[in-house]
């Protein structure tokens, strides 16, 4: 199987929102190649036609009645947010200048 | 001095000394608080990271007034309990143990927690957990590890390794534990105490924190196979909140370990997994599954050895799933709505925020299992890995449909060592992730299995335990196993396994 490098780290470290350092990446990718080295093990199974659980009980479509019950207030949302301001969630900027 | 006399009683004890006014629920409460305090500060067994002792005092009043005014008491009224701080509880904090939710407290109770407040067991705080209940040795908290007390300087399992570990230390005589892998029974096993994963979906997941949704059970912790019984009777069941909750009657699991208490096993086929035993178990282990395999077949039980050859390929598809969905469910820890928010000094934009603040709150093993799990669902790779994963789930619960074809229980060694020292494998995830080699399987195909102890290593003197897995439902079976094998063994050794475990020092 591939060897993942530590460029292939820090694109998925992007893509999951992940600050690594240097030193988090290079350990990483050693690690990494390790453990998938380990797990491809199940590539040797003969499973083309069986198919995939995704789930260990499968249940589907799970409705309730529609009718109201009591929820969070704002306040009890807002409690443990990092910041608060004038009942909403305050959060740093999303667009850039440039946007 | 603690009251010895009252923390090592058992929770059903304990209740019933309660109810019939031999001692308060106070007095119960206040023991457990003062055998925390003597034993588990640093350098002590840390299976706490938070103590609630004026809430449990307020629960533990509530539970006398109860009584005093002639009300019915339910069956484990008064009883202390060690919740696992993975569950939200909307009076104490809820970290996960995580840096990422460091002193978060939650807006709502779990399911779990409103149960155990209905049923008047006293919450006497939060254990100590691997990092989202991502490890085998407690060693991944960000509040640092918990020690077994049968052994400071060693590892009391993971992820639920603070539950474990207050039972076996007699800090709490009941626990709750939450189980991916084998978060519940792999702790049990290495400290001598009992832990049942119920069937996926028999104990509600409303307000566990998720590791890996389509695997995470929450389970009853407890020193004696009655107690768990009691407890996962109380928190099973049917919840509206929880989708993949199970719509159908809770097996009858106290009426099956009153059953398996009388010693007989006659008419039950047991089947000894071939694949779970030989290289790569310590020879004290697999000597004292072998000797209590021997003993179910005294009590009656028919042994056969059944194959489940899936169950080799269980532990590489389940690093693939459980990461996969890790990284999936973690993404909600996005420094917006809830916990630490790290570097927004006005400059930087939402994204740059959130990729630091994950950088700085998640530990080394959230980090690897984010990592692998965003490649291991990446565009390329997922046929090859997640998709081929579960394929290979499919495989594992087929062995086990062919095995309960024939018998009623499968049993294993739980773990293939006993409890390992502390720092030993932190930096080796392939050898940290080998512990949960019997146990993984029960978590792919979602069926009900525990651990009960069964001795100690001679090599090491630690404790071993029997893992003993049951069909989808089938909870009540390993209640029925466990209590005859419990009944066998402390008459045999002339008291619980835990009787043997070296007195802790206490410090105050």
């Amino acid at each position: 199987m591939s060897s993942i490098s530590r460029d292939e780290v820090a694109h998925l470290a992007r893509l999951a929102r992940l600050d690594l350092e240097p030193d988090e990446l290079e350990h990483l990718a050693g690690q990494l190649d390790q453990i998938i080295g380990a797990v491809a093990q199940v590539s040797e199974v003969a499973a083309d036609h069986i198919p995939p659980t995704s789930h260990a009980l499968p249940v589907t479509n799970v409705f309730r009645e529609d009718v109201l019950r009591p929820g969070l207030t704002a306040d009890a949302a807002l409690a443990g947010a990092p910041e608060a301001e004038d009942g909403r969630f305050r959060v740093p900027q999303i667009l850039g200048e440039e946007q | 001095m603690t009251d010895q006399g009252l923390v090592r009683r058992s929770a059903e004890e304990l209740a019933a000394s309660i109810a019939s006014g031999e001692v308060s629920a106070v007095e119960v409460t206040q023991a457990h608080l003062e055998r925390i305090a003597a034993v588990d500060a640093e350098p002590g067994v840390h299976a706490f990271l938070h103590v609630d002792q004026d809430g449990a005092l307020s629960a533990a009043a509530a539970v006398d007034a109860k009584r005093a005014a002639g009300e019915p008491l339910g069956p484990l009224a008064g009883v202390p309990l060690a919740l696992k701080d993975v569950i939200t509880t909307a009076d104490m904090p809820t970290t996960a143990g995580s840096r990422i939710l460091e002193g978060w407290q939650p807006p709502y109770d779990a399911t779990v927690t409103a149960k155990l407040r209905d049923a008047g067991i006293v919450i006497l705080g939060k254990t100590n957990l691997d990092e989202f209940a991502m490890g085998s040795s407690t060693e991944n908290s960000a509040f640092g590890p918990t020690r077994n007390p049968w052994d400071l300087n060693r590892i009391p399992g993971g992820s639920g390794g603070g539950s474990a570990a207050s039972l076996a230390a007699f800090e709490a005589p009941l626990a709750i534990g939450t189980d991916t892998g084998g978060s519940i029974r792999q702790p049990a096993a290495v400290t001598g105490t009992v832990g049942v994963k119920p069937t996926y979906g028999g104990v509600s997941r409303y307000g566990l924190i998720a590791c890996a949704s389509s695997l995470d059970q929450a389970g009853p912790c407890a020193r004696t196979v009655m107690d768990a019984a009691l407890l996962h009777s109380v928190i099973a069941g049917h919840d509206p909140l929880d989708s993949t909750s199970i719509d159908e009657a809770v097996p009858d699991v106290v009426a099956a370990a009153r059953q398996g208490a009388h010693g007989d096993l006659a008419g039950l086929r047991v089947g000894v997994v071939k694949e779970l035993g030989g290289d790569g178990y310590q020879a004290g282990v697999e000597a004292r599954f072998a000797e209590a395999v021997e003993l179910l077949g005294k009590l009656g039980a028919e042994v056969v050895e059944v194959s489940c050859p899936n169950f080799t390929y269980a532990l590489p598809a389940y690093y693939l799933i459980m990461p996969s969905e890790v990284s999936s469910n973690l993404a909600r820890f996005d420094a917006m709505r809830f916990g630490l928010r790290v570097g927004d000094d006005g400059s930087r934009g939402a994204e740059e925020v959130m990729n630091i603040t994950r950088g700085v709150g998640f530990g080394a093993e959230a980090k690897r299992r984010i990592i692998l799990g965003t490649y291991a669902l990446s565009s390329g790779y997922y046929d090859a890995y997640y998709g081929q994963a579960q394929k290979v789930r499919t495989l594992v619960s087929r062995d086990f449909e062919a095995a309960f074809a024939k018998v009623d229980v499968l049993v294993s060694p739980t773990t293939p060592t006993t409890a390992f020292p502390i720092g030993e494998k932190v930096d080796d995830p392939l050898a940290m992730y080998t512990n949960d080699l019997c146990t993984i399987p029960s978590n792919l195909a979602g069926n009900a299995s525990a651990s009960f102890p069964c001795g100690l290593a001679d090599e090491d003197g630690l404790p071993v335990g029997l893992h003993v897995m049951a069909p989808v439902l089938g909870d009540h079976r390993l209640y029925r196993v466990g209590a005859a094998l419990e009944q066998a063994l402390v008459s045999e050794w002339g008291g619980y396994l835990l009787n043997k475990a070296p007195e802790l020092e206490e410090r105050r």
